[in-house]
């Protein structure tokens, strides 16, 4: 010991000769988890690190890692039926993140400011992709952005596919669609529009592809017979969607009536109200519960003066009207006839029965399973039983949506990359589920959701303008800043602050921290107090 | 109002630590990298001791305010025992022990020496815990606020002599077992009476600032020591500090515990200037005082069998007359 003056003993600071971290039992350790968001998105989209993006302001960077997964963004903004949002853990508090509406911001501002990308380094490779909808355009841009030259073949006049002959126009404006698609195409993709194949081998032969991505899509609508009513009379729900697309909308009567409980259904629906039937009623042959629509779409119908008839099937009809029967559900939610009839005039049927895909094209292809519907089989790397030839979309077994479909596109062009390269890709591995249970909510601020504005009625009933508008960049950066941040470390300072032995070293902007375990004594406060569930005690070997 | 700053920054709130959306200036002492330490590694307070956390909050914050120029008098106590037991110290500023009733008495002193050389940027704080300060210490703490010594004296209250094993002190609630007050017989634990509530009994010294806190809310913590250093005369800073030996609590529960007792009332949180309360830190999520009785083993006894109802619906009329006296619940329109 040193010599001191009297009553003075201790130097200062000579504590640290004791390592208290002898005394632990547990140790903390930094993971991370899957945030719900993330593990819910069909696109794949790493929600919660452009959120983290955007809550600094960082737009482009935001958008950038957006873009990683999913070339859409003001697409999806808009028509994603955000299961993310679902999944969202802010909800156990007060509400979700109202996720896609940040998404929209980021999407609109990057068109606005013409944000670009640049294709990967050249591979050599080329690739076709059939079909220009979500699933074939996502597949292309990807397979660009990978390096290899995509040439994409569109039957139709027009690019899009479903975003475009399905969704109308008062929920995905054109301008924005073309915007997102022109970003695309100015990376190198070469659209040939009105380009149908009919023979796959001599167009892959003819244009020497060394892989093919199929995504033609599920677009003939299923029909079915109405006795005593005149079948030119009736009109499927594609169709009449379609045509809107055309300089020529189809002529519809007053009463408009729509056979079915899907999207698409609703969407006639409100489409041919729109174009100036008096009444426009939706038949459908369960309840409402039970209606595959998904619940804002019914709202946002019923309330532009949409009827629907739950528990009806139509048993015959005449031109003007048709005879329904009343139906009730079994245990089984099935519906069941209840020998109660009732007419509902109607000068025009729509029937939105769901889709068949067209692939008759493939059935000679030798090693692809098709199967009754048209449905192509794939595997798990979205590969036909073809070698080469992959398909995703709704021609592959899915939920059919816009999102799944981009999904598609990502994970076929991923693998059709490692198959151009004589790889396998592998995903990587998912972290365990950062579920509510593992939050310290205290730490977080109570904050409304921001909510987007709607188009007013009267405008709503008779134009095609877009019923819900965005976010401003206030109301979008407060929205991204209701991020929880689940699972993973956002640097609050929370392990560093509470440990009573400063055994937690901050390592600086995003570094994150480390623990110094020779004076860590294990008490867990850290990891009781992280807000988001970032640090997991683990038993010491003895 | 205090002039403590409230930013609406959703994802980590006012709550957390650190910030990162916040300028740099107005985040707490503790999220820096270049914080002090005062109270540093190797001290050995048990595992998630709340004084030794609430005493580094405290003595942090007091030595940014004061450019460092701080020096610290130390109760007897834990805090003493567990940051200098001999030959080792934990701190890194100077500090003096001397006796346990003294603390005050001996501030009093450097204070007036300072003085004495003119040097008057140093400030001086005084700390101890509950017992050093409402029982032992009391005589020599209320004589300096009567002179209005120029001393912050910081008070970490665990409620009870922990360092000697768990003795009963004045500032031990009712119904609490400890070693002196068993959970036995026909009223177990701590008697049915109100203690000495210090931090009124110090307002009643018309002093320059009263103020209470807890190690569940690091920005008033901060706010309130900054303050206080800043200020001249005698300051009174009560902390309540959770102690996981002495409460049979999880050692990874403190702030959890300090953080119930706050939202059920039991530990009003306010600060006063010469005798009056000034401002309150209202409740944020109500919750009843089983939600903090029963995360601590020293309460055990109320929850049976049988449940002792009666003695719970006492201990949650003590926090109702709390929420009533300070007024912790806002009015629903108010800001």
């Amino acid at each position: 010991m040193q010599q001191k003056p009297f009553a003075v003993t201790l130097d200062p600071n000579s504590s640290r000769q004791n390592h208290t971290g002898l005394w632990r039992s547990k140790r903390p350790v930094y993971v991370d988890r899957l945030p719900p968001c993330n593990a819910a998105c069909p696109a794949g989209e790493n929600i919660q690190a452009w959120l983290y993006e955007a809550e600094e302001g960082k737009y482009f960077e935001a958008w950038q890692k957006l873009m990683a997964d999913n070339p859409f963004p003001a697409v999806h903004g808009r028509v994603c039926y955000h299961p993310c949002e679902n999944a969202c853990n802010r909800g156990e508090l007060d509400e979700a993140v109202n996720i896609h509406a940040v998404e929209r911001y980021l999407g609109d501002l990057a068109i606005e400011k013409q944000w670009t990308l640049e294709p990967g380094s050249k591979s050599g490779k080329k690739v076709l992709v059939v079909g220009g909808g979500p699933s074939g355009l996502s597949a292309a841009y990807h397979l660009t952005r990978l390096g290899h030259a995509v040439s994409l073949y569109e039957a139709g006049n027009k690019i899009g596919g479903m975003m475009r002959f399905g969704i109308p126009a008062y929920r995905l404006p054109r301008d924005i669609l073309d915007a997102e698609v022109a970003r695309i195409e100015a990376m190198g993709v070469a659209l040939h529009l009105n380009h149908k194949v009919e023979d796959l081998q001599a167009e892959l032969e003819k244009g020497s592809f060394d892989a093919a991505f199929l995504a033609i899509g599920a677009h003939i609508g299923k029909r079915t017979d109405i006795p005593g009513r005149d079948a030119g009379k009736i009109l499927d729900a594609v169709q009449f969607l379609e045509k809107m697309e055309s300089d020529a909308p189809p002529k519809l009567g007053r009463r408009v009536a729509v056979y079915g409980g899907g999207n698409t259904a609703i969407d006639a629906a409100r489409t041919a109200k729109r174009l100036g039937a008096d009444e426009a009623v939706i038949i459908y042959r369960r309840d409402r519960e039970h209606m595959p629509a998904h619940d804002f779409e019914v709202a946002e119908a019923l309330e532009e003066g949409i009827q629907i008839h739950w528990l009806r099937t139509i048993t015959s009809g005449s031109d003007e009207k048709f005879q329904v029967e009343e139906m009730t559900l079994d245990e089984d939610g099935r519906p069941v006839g209840t020998g109660r009839f009732e007419a509902i005039a109607a000068d025009t049927l729509i029937l939105a029965l769901g889709q068949y895909v067209d692939a008759d094209f493939l059935r000679n292809v030798p090693g692809l399973l098709v199967s009754e519907d048209g449905v192509v089989q794939v595997d798990e790397r979205m590969m036909t039983g073809r070698p080469g030839l992959f398909a995703g979309g709704d021609m592959v077994p899915s939920a059919r949506t816009v999102t799944v479909a981009t999904g598609h596109g990502k994970k076929a062009a991923r693998h059709i990359d490692a198959y151009l390269r004589g790889k396998t890709y592998q995903p990587p591995k998912k972290h365990a589920l950062a579920s509510f249970d593992r939050l310290n909510p205290w730490y977080y601020t109570d904050a409304d959701q921001s909510k987007q504005p709607y188009l007013d009625m009267a405008r709503r009933r008779k134009s095609f303008d877009e019923v819900v508008g965005g976010l401003g960049e206030d109301t979008a950066l407060l929205e991204a800043r209701r991020c929880l941040s689940c699972g993973n470390c956002f640097e609050c300072d929370n392990c560093y602050g509470v440990c009573p032995d400063n055994a937690v070293i901050k390592l600086g902007p995003g570094l994150r921290y480390a623990f110094n375990l020779d004076y860590c004594k294990g008490c867990g406060m850290c990891a009781e107090e992280c807000p988001c569930g970032a640090i997991d005690m683990i038993r010491e070997s003895v | 109002m205090m002039s403590k700053q409230v930013v609406k920054f959703y994802q980590t709130g006012t709550f957390t630590v650190g910030n990162r959306l916040l300028d740099e200036t107005l985040r707490t002492v503790q999220s820096g990298i270049a914080r002090t330490n005062s109270l540093n590694s190797g001290h050995r307070a048990c595992q998630g001791c709340g004084e030794a956390l609430g005493a580094r909050y405290a003595v942090d914050a007091a030595m940014r305010a004061a450019n460092n120029q701080v020096i610290a008098v130390n109760a007897t106590g834990c805090l003493e025992v567990f940051s200098t037991p001999y030959p080792e110290s934990a701190w890194q500023l100077p500090w003096i022990h001397s006796v346990f009733g003294n603390a005050p008495a001996v501030a009093s002193g450097v204070a007036a020496a300072l003085k004495a050389k003119g040097k008057t940027q140093s400030k001086v704080i005084a700390q101890g815990g509950d017992g050093g300060t409402v029982d032992i210490g009391f005589g020599c703490l209320s004589g300096m606020f009567e002179r209005n010594d120029d001393v912050l004296y910081i008070c970490y209250d665990n409620e009870a002599y922990m360092n000697t094993g768990v003795q009963r002190s004045g500032a031990t609630p009712p119904a609490a077992r400890t070693m002196t007050t068993q959970a036995v017989g026909d009223a177990p634990g701590s008697r049915f009476e109100t203690g000495k509530n210090l931090p009124r009994i110090a307002m009643a010294h018309d002093i320059p600032y009263v103020a209470t806190a807890t190690v569940a809310d690091l920005h008033d913590l901060e706010a309130k020591v900054t303050k206080a250093v800043k200020m001249r005369g005698a300051r009174y800073i009560h902390i309540f500090v959770p102690c996981p030996l002495g409460w049979g609590s999880d050692p990874a529960h403190t702030i959890r515990v300090a953080r119930t007792a706050v939202e059920s009332g039991l530990f009003p949180v306010f600060e006063a200037e010469s005798g009056k309360v000034t401002d309150v830190t209202p409740i944020r999520k109500k919750m009843p005082v089983e939600d903090y009785l029963r995360l601590q083993g020293r309460f055990k006894h109320l929850f049976g069998p049988p449940k002792k109802t009666e003695t719970l619906a006492a201990i949650q009329q003590i926090a109702d007359d709390n929420i009533a006296r300070y007024g912790l619940i806002e009015a629903p329109d108010s800001e």
